[in-house]
């Protein structure tokens, strides 16, 4: 009989019983709902072991890639160790490479990528600051390719991380992450897709991430990025990102400033009506929603109505810290 | 069982096919949509999923009480014969851009039909 493994504990499962229905006779608390392989609510993280076919059925690619799955649609055949979704995980602490103005409130911060640190770019990581207290920061760096991970932090008024990174951080200080975790992220498979990012503010970190994934895995649908901000001072990595324009014929770079008449090369409106305009039909397409949760909420929305597949929109709504 | 009408129309496959499309017409129409703003896009679609194995006559474990309990304060803001009628038409749509024949709508709408009572917390 195979074994479970999960929270530190052993579980013997019987022949042909699921995994929930293992740790739920073992009365083992953990969320589940349908038990039909419909509501997810018993999605789990297989850390060892390979979930079926079955077991990763209407999930998102980007979970699919991670070894999520069902325990109600699963029947261990081997010994697997599972894990929460998210949790389990053990900090690294890592140095300060280089810290770099991208605009007056956006800072680039680098970090030394530690040994066998894996993630997908767009990604996001919880980065300590000094009472403990955790934010979270989308991964820009390539993760095939560079060898440091890079944040883009904006000064919040009164943040109690972005503050400290700001005003106190130096390069060679150390500093805790944890694991990169989410499911924002560039996944092959349909090099032919057209892809739609949309960001406002440091949404681009996630999103200049994914772009040169994608291009580094020679995606060859059209790229098309709309980055916004209220003024044109708020974008950044400008130049960069013309550049890919230039050097690749898929990559569409589209700065948007919502206020006031932007400089030439820039459009005036807020980049999620923009780019939601221009594309018209989005049946087909994969969608990438990063920044202000407002604006990820609402446009998720309208992406949908306009053709595009709940499956097929990646979204990374900035919530807020309250404490 | 190989008739049931759950594998007719296509089991896993056909749910999967119909989800984002009823949801999307679920979503445009203005006489129900306002129930379905400012939920969690995910969650609702899991939800659209499972009454949708429901209503093909798939695999569920929906209990009248599960139907009341969830639609309870949808009834306190007035959820009606009138709006229940219309995600039935919507289904119906649904299934008719799928291909799917009269008499199969048929079979499911009967299906959906059975929860009224519940959904609507008589």
């Amino acid at each position: 009989m195979p074994i479970i493994a999960f929270d530190g504990r052993e579980y013997l499962a019987e022949d042909s019983e699921s995994v929930l229905d293992c740790l739920i006779r073992h009365d083992v608390s953990v969320n589940y709902s349908c038990r039909a392989g419909v509501c997810q609510s018993c999605m789990m993280m297989m850390k060892e072991g390979t979930p079926s076919e079955a077991s990763q059925k209407g999930l998102k690619d980007a979970l699919k890639a991670q070894n999520y799955f069902l325990m109600c649609s699963y029947v261990a055949e081997e010994d697997i160790a599972i894990a929460r979704p998210g949790k389990d995980f053990q900090s690294v602490e890592t140095d300060v490479l280089a810290l770099d103005r991208l605009n007056a409130d956006v800072l680039r911060v680098r970090l030394v990528r530690p040994e066998n640190y894996s993630y997908f770019p767009g990604q996001f990581l919880n980065l300590q600051g000094p009472d403990g207290t955790e934010r979270s920061y989308s991964l820009a760096s390539l993760a095939d390719g560079d060898d440091f991970l890079e944040l883009h932090v904006r000064h919040i008024p009164g943040g109690k991380v972005s503050g400290w990174i700001h005003t106190a951080l130096k390069v060679d200080d150390r500093v805790s992450i944890s694991p990169a975790t989410g499911d924002c992220f560039y996944t092959p498979g349909q090099p032919g897709q057209n892809l739609l990012l949309i960001g406002t503010g440091t949404g681009l970190a996630p999103l200049y991430g994914i772009l040169r994934d994608a291009l580094h895995q020679e995606h060859q649908g059209e790229i098309h990025l709309y980055h916004g901000s209220s003024t044109a001072e708020g974008l950044y990595l400008i130049d960069e990102l013309k550049a890919l324009d230039a050097v690749h014929t898929n990559v569409h770079y589209h700065p948007c400033v919502s206020q006031g008449t932007p400089p030439a090369g820039m459009t005036a409106g807020r980049a999620d009506q923009k780019a939601l305009e221009e594309t018209g039909k989005l049946g087909g397409w994969r969608i990438y929603l990063c920044g202000r949760e407002d604006m990820v909420k609402s446009a998720r929305q309208k992406a949908f109505l306009a053709g595009a597949s709940l499956k097929d929109i990646y979204a990374d709504p900035f919530v807020p810290a309250v404490d | 069982m190989s008739d049931s009408l759950f594998n007719r129309l296509g089991g896993d496959a056909a749910v999967d096919a119909a989800v984002d499309i009823f949801y999307r017409k679920v979503l445009a129409d203005d006489r129900i949509n306002e129930f379905f703003a400012d939920v969690d896009m995910d969650k609702q679609a899991a939800k659209q999923k499972a009454f949708l194995t429901m209503a093909f006559g798939g695999p569920n474990s929906y209990t009248g009480e599960d139907m009341r309990k969830g639609h309870a304060h949808l009834v306190a803001r007035g959820l009606n014969d009138s709006h229940f009628d219309a995600v039935v038409e919507n289904l119906g749509s649904t299934l008719k851009e799928l291909g799917v024949s009269d008499e199969l709508i048929g079979e499911v709408a009967a299906i959906a039909e059975t929860t009224r009572n519940d959904v609507l917390g008589r």
